[in-house]
């Protein structure tokens, strides 16, 4: 049961306080966008074996959503950041690259 | 025979004797004895039958490893099947029996099944139990469940308590032996909080039995000084009785503490599972001796040699007379001392090395025991119980040199270091070849949230057999936890261990080396699963190379004890059996629990009313007072209605439905989800989540809107109320209330982050009644001097209304097709205004209804219901919505997907009525039957029921159904196959069955 901490209230909890929100920085693809955008859109996830960015809520807290930078294999958080953003944040990127270099992660590295 | 001894029993306390019955036998212990203990000294060495072929099998450990000795304990209210009865505790009246016989211990039918073992070869089941397909069901399903299983489960309701406790440390050791004692010691030394867990009774674990000293004193007087220390250390919390259960990511752990197992009287919780957040847990778990394969090594007498060790001298308690000692290590000599030094016969030490062993061997020597080295047992005579050994050379094929006579065997095949804990959550394992044992890589542990290993090992958990290795390694432990749990560990001296030094070990898997097929079909390897050395080889000659594979297939290593002793020597022999190492067959997987834990523990004080809250709406009170039938609905009790004395549920149903149309019905429609959806951008928002829009809503008027989700499929329905420019009221489902709360939080939280909007879902602040039929605005009139009229209040109209003293918001909207008004009022309120209608009502004989007549009433008037005409796969237009979605928005939730070429499929079912030709009604979910058959034989399908009733207003069954094509076959019959054979046969007609011109709700 892994332990996170929610970037928006600053609690570290347990899992059980958090609900698992499946992969973060996907792209909404609407009306006008083409079969394969939207079909990679609702389905293709990425599944690594290593880094990972997800989404999570802290259900049973403040409610509010929030990313996390984990590594699948080993179980480490790289950190927490909130969820209103389009990509990583510099510095976690840089922490991830300092635990695992040459990493990369859809167009990200 | 075994016996006990004039002497010794260092756990023992003589004085008091204990009584308990054993298959109805009634027999004497002492305080302190364990269940085999006491069995043992009352020459109970037969205790169960195994598994497969029904062999007469006894005590084989004393401690949680043991694989056939396990027991029903208790009776009725208390039963609990396979109890080891090395693990459990004596009290005075503790009751057990043995298991897996048929009809007694003694003589049992099954053992037939040992008659006929060649035929029940490793994969029996799956090679006799396959064909013909046909006798699956009622031919092998039954054999096979009669054969399975040990224990039964129990009848009763489990009489006593259980509960968890949520606990933080910096430092948790497992193990209270010498090594997790030390661990311990130097871990709150440094300042950490410190919890050390033992799973037995007595701290120590069990090197005072294993003799040497510590600082120069006996290891017993060593460990009575360090607990007495670790006790005044208020940063150290100490627990008997308590197993490591498992070891979870970041550092959860599960402690398992049997509180009242051993004292059934006592008050308090039986068991308490402690969930526990460790900074780094030291794992000082031990090691398991394991047994040696040779034939008839499963003969009662036959016992690990630390056992009779222990029983010796913890419990004063013999085995036999003459023992026989079979070892490939120098640690079993110590039970061939022990066994002297007690007086009893040891007529040979049988040691598999040619060159003998060291220190010990030569004390043994010096006592006058015989020892011959290079030899090993060929096979074990006796049935029920060991009558003699023959002797052969181990490096032979088993030729019989000699017969000795004993009456029990103490083997040893080396120890295997306790690596459970440190595996669970991923630490990886060492094929140790000098020691012969798989033991932790220290350099590659289970790691934390930070990437760090949080878990450490310490003593023979970490391969250290040596006293002194197992002490400084174990303060070399506590130390490094501490540190990295940021304390800073004192310099202190390592306690000096003395204790002889000991020869090399040399594994032997197979005794002898070259036993023919014959001993190899009686050399067990998984004594409960009856799994021999011939079953692993089979299993390897047909494939099973794998170690996970060939696990599964000949059951080795399965069931209660998870082949604590039998894993190593079976993968040993499977990987002599592919001609391959043993660190490249390598282990199964370790999983949690270390040894079984009671499910109720696991359930705790999730029993009964606190299983799960229950959501009571504030007229609760008053439909439990008034005989509600009830429905749950979520976490909520909803009345599905509210029977008269003497009258069925479905008349309730059909008079509540019918005095409602004729006159006035009331709905407790509180559970209703209520989110206020409030900012500049709340239209904007509410038109990207309803398919229609709702951004051009008037205030004081009210709209019914879809909400799908992205992938199209319609999720939730309801009436939004628009309370002012920037203030929605969004009604939902009562199961939607919180899902659609978090779907409206999810969008705006991480995807539309900028937009200007708030909500707040306040399902549980407002009671809310339904005020429905003919008479309904009458009712209300007498209430209030405010305006309702028709004029004033309109159809889809809102309006807030004062009854006497209690403010309300009146919404004028309608799911039975009746002049309907659905009332808020604040919760608290909600008791007084409920019963204000009834009294107001009364000349009009109101009425309460429930849910189900709610369901009859929308569906005469063709309304869907989520969850019915719904099922995660229906689209809107499937349903005939079109018209509320609006053409005229860009985008919605939902809309991308719904242009998806599956979406738009003309040949998808649509919402259609269903009239039965006779009037009667159709069974829920049944299929409308098409020509032909599909590939796998059955009919083809052309459309389902997704509601049915028998309607009350039109006298006749109703339904509703998604057909092929269904809205262009008006009048077309369709045929419905019941589950008894008959076919039904239903008209397709218009959805709406009553008022179709809305006129009724339109006054």
């Amino acid at each position: 049961m892994l332990i996170l901490t929610c970037p928006c209230c600053g609690v570290t909890a347990e899992e059980t306080e958090f609900h698992g929100g499946g992969e973060a920085h996907i792209k909404r693809h609407g009306p006008g966008s083409s079969d394969d955008e939207f079909h990679g859109y609702l389905f293709e996830k990425v599944n690594p074996k290593g880094v990972h960015f997800e989404r999570w809520r802290h259900a049973n807290g403040c409610g509010k959503w929030f990313h996390a930078a984990r590594c699948t294999v080993t179980l480490e958080v790289f950190g927490t950041y909130s969820a209103q953003t389009t990509e990583p944040p510099q510095d976690i990127k840089d922490r991830i690259s300092a635990r695992r270099p040459g990493w990369s992660w859809r167009e990200f590295a | 025979m075994s016996t006990r001894l004039a002497n010794g029993g260092r756990l023992l306390n003589k004085a008091r004797t204990l009584e308990f019955t054993f298959n109805g036998k009634r027999f004497k212990g002492v305080e302190g004895d364990t269940l085999a203990s006491a069995l043992l000294a009352n020459d109970q060495m037969l205790v169960g039958r195994s598994f497969k072929y029904h062999r007469p099998r006894g005590i084989v450990s004393s401690g949680a490893e043991e694989p056939n000795a396990l027991v029903g304990l208790g009776e009725d209210a208390r039963f609990e099947p396979n109890q080891r009865v090395t693990t459990t505790e004596l009290f005075d009246g503790l009751t057990c029996a043995s298991q897996n016989h048929w009809p007694s211990l003694e003589f049992d039918i099954g053992a037939i099944n040992a008659k006929l073992s060649r035929f029940l070869p490793a994969g029996f089941y799956y090679k006799t139990f396959m064909f013909p397909r046909p006798f699956w069901k009622h031919v092998y399903e039954p054999i096979i469940r009669q054969s399975a299983g040990l224990g039964r489960a129990p009848r009763d309701r489990d009489q006593d308590s259980y509960e968890h406790f949520y606990a933080f440390f910096d430092v948790v050791v497992i193990g209270g032996g010498v090594a997790g004692l030390q661990a311990a010691k130097a871990a709150g030394d440094a300042g950490a909080k410190v919890l050390l867990m033992e799973q037995t009774p007595h701290w120590g674990g069990r090197a005072p039995v294993d003799g040497g000293t510590v600082d120069g004193q006996p290891v017993d007087k060593f460990v009575d000084g360090i607990v007495s220390v670790l006790e005044t250390m208020e940063n150290v919390t100490l627990r008997r009785r308590m197993m490591g259960a498992g070891v979870y990511d970041h550092g959860y752990l599960l402690g398992y503490e049997r509180v009242n197992d051993h004292r059934p009287d006592a008050s308090g919780p039986r068991h308490r599972l402690w969930r526990i957040r460790a900074g780094q847990i030291v794992t000082a778990t031990g090691a398991i001796e394991r047994p040696i394969c040779f034939s008839g090594n499963d003969v009662p007498g036959v016992m690990l040699a630390s056992a009779v060790r222990d029983y010796a001298v913890d419990y004063g308690v013999s085995i036999g007379d003459r023992t026989v000692v079979v070892t490939n290590n120098d640690d079993a000599y110590r039970t061939a001392i022990t066994l002297k030094k007690l007086g009893l016969e040891i007529p040979a030490i049988v040691d598999t090395r040619a060159s003998g062993g060291g220190a010990l061997a030569g004390e043994a020597i010096e006592l006058g025991i015989r020892v011959e080295n290079g030899k090993g047992i060929a096979r074990v005579k006796g049935k029920k119980r060991v009558e003699a050994v023959e002797i052969c050379v181990q490096a032979g094929e088993g030729a019989a040199l000699e017969e000795i006579r004993c009456d029990a065997v103490a083997m040893s095949g080396g120890w295997s270091p306790i690596v459970h804990l440190w595996s669970h959550c991923g630490g990886k394992l060492l094929w140790d070849e000098e020691k012969a044992m798989f033991r932790p890589d220290v350099d590659n542990a289970p790691t934390g949230a930070d990437g760090q290993g949080f878990v450490r090992c310490a003593g023979a958990a970490e391969g250290h057999l040596d006293l002194a290795d197992v002490l400084n390694g174990a303060d070399a432990a506590g130390k490094a936890a501490a540190q990295a749990t940021g304390h800073t560990p004192k310099r202190s001296k390592v306690p000096v261990a003395d204790n002889p030094k000991e020869a090399g070990i040399e594994p032997v898997w197979l005794m002898p080396q070259g036993a023919g097929v014959k001993l190899r079909m009686k050399a067990w390897l998984d004594y409960q699963n009856d799994v021999k050395v011939s079953d692993v080889q089979l299993a390897a000659r047909e494939g099973f190379e794998s170690v996970e594979h060939a696990k599964r297939y000949t059951t080795l290593g399965m069931a209660t004890d998870q082949g604590k002793l039998s894993n190593i020597n079976g993968l040993a022999i499977l990987s002599d059996a592919l001609g391959q190492p043993i660190p490249q067959t390598g282990t199964t997987t370790f999983r949690p629990p270390y040894t079984p834990i009671s499910l109720a523990s696991i359930a705790g004080e999730a029993r009964n009313e606190t299983f799960q809250p229950l959501r009571k709406t504030p007229m609760h009170r008053w439909h439990a007072e008034n005989g509600a039938y009830w429905e749950p609905v979520g976490a909520w009790r909803r009345p599905y209605c509210f029977p008269k004395p003497g009258e069925s549920i479905e008349d309730a149903v059909q008079r509540e439905v019918k005095a409602t149309r004729d006159s006035l019905g009331l709905l407790d429609a509180s559970t209703l989800g209520k989110i206020i959806v409030k900012g500049p951008d709340a239209g904007r928002f509410l038109d990207m989540l309803y398919t229609n829009m709702m951004s051009t809503l008037k205030p004081g008027r009210c709209r019914y809107g879809l909400m799908c989700n992205e992938n199209g499929f319609l999720m939730d329905d309801g009436v939004v109320a628009r309370l002012d420019e920037e203030t929605f009221l969004c009604h939902t489902t009562t199961g939607g209330a919180e899902s659609i709360h978090a779907h409206m939080e999810e969008w705006l939280q991480t995807e539309w982050w900028d937009w200007k909007v708030y909500t707040a879902n306040v399902t549980e602040q407002f009671a809310q009644v339904a005020v429905v039929g003919p008479k309904a605005r009458k009712v209300l009139e007498k209430l209030t001097d405010d305006d309702i009229s028709a004029e004033a209040l309109s159809f889809m109209g809102w309006t807030d209304v004062t009854f006497g003293t209690i403010r309300a918001r009146v919404f004028r909207i309608s799911f039975s097709g009746e002049l309907s008004y659905e009332i808020a009022v604040r919760a608290s309120h909600g008791r007084a205004f409920w019963d204000m209608i009834l009294k107001a009502g009364a000349e009009f004989d109101v009425t309460p209804y429930g849910t189900e007549a709610l369901h009859i009433m929308r569906a005469e008037k063709g309304f869907i219901m989520i969850g019915d005409e719904t099922d995660g796969t229906v689209i809107p237009q499937d349903l005939g919505l079109d018209w509320a979605i609006s053409k005229k928005k860009d985008d919605y939730l939902g809309k991308r997907a719904q242009e998806r070429r599956h979406m738009s499929d003309p040949t998808r079912w649509k919402l259609v009525g269903l009239e039965t030709l006779d009037g009667a009604t159709l069974p829920d979910g049944a299929y409308a039957t098409a020509q032909g058959n599909n590939a796998n034989g059955q009919r083809n399908v052309q459309g389902r029921v997704t509601s049915t009733y028998h309607s009350p207003t039109l006298g006749r069954g109703i339904a509703m159904g998604l057909v092929l094509n269904g809205p262009d076959r008006m009048g077309e019959v369709l045929e419905f196959p019941k589950v008894d054979g008959t076919v039904m046969r239903a008209k397709i007609v218009e959805p709406v069955f009553y008022d179709k011109d809305g006129e009724k709700q339109n006054v």
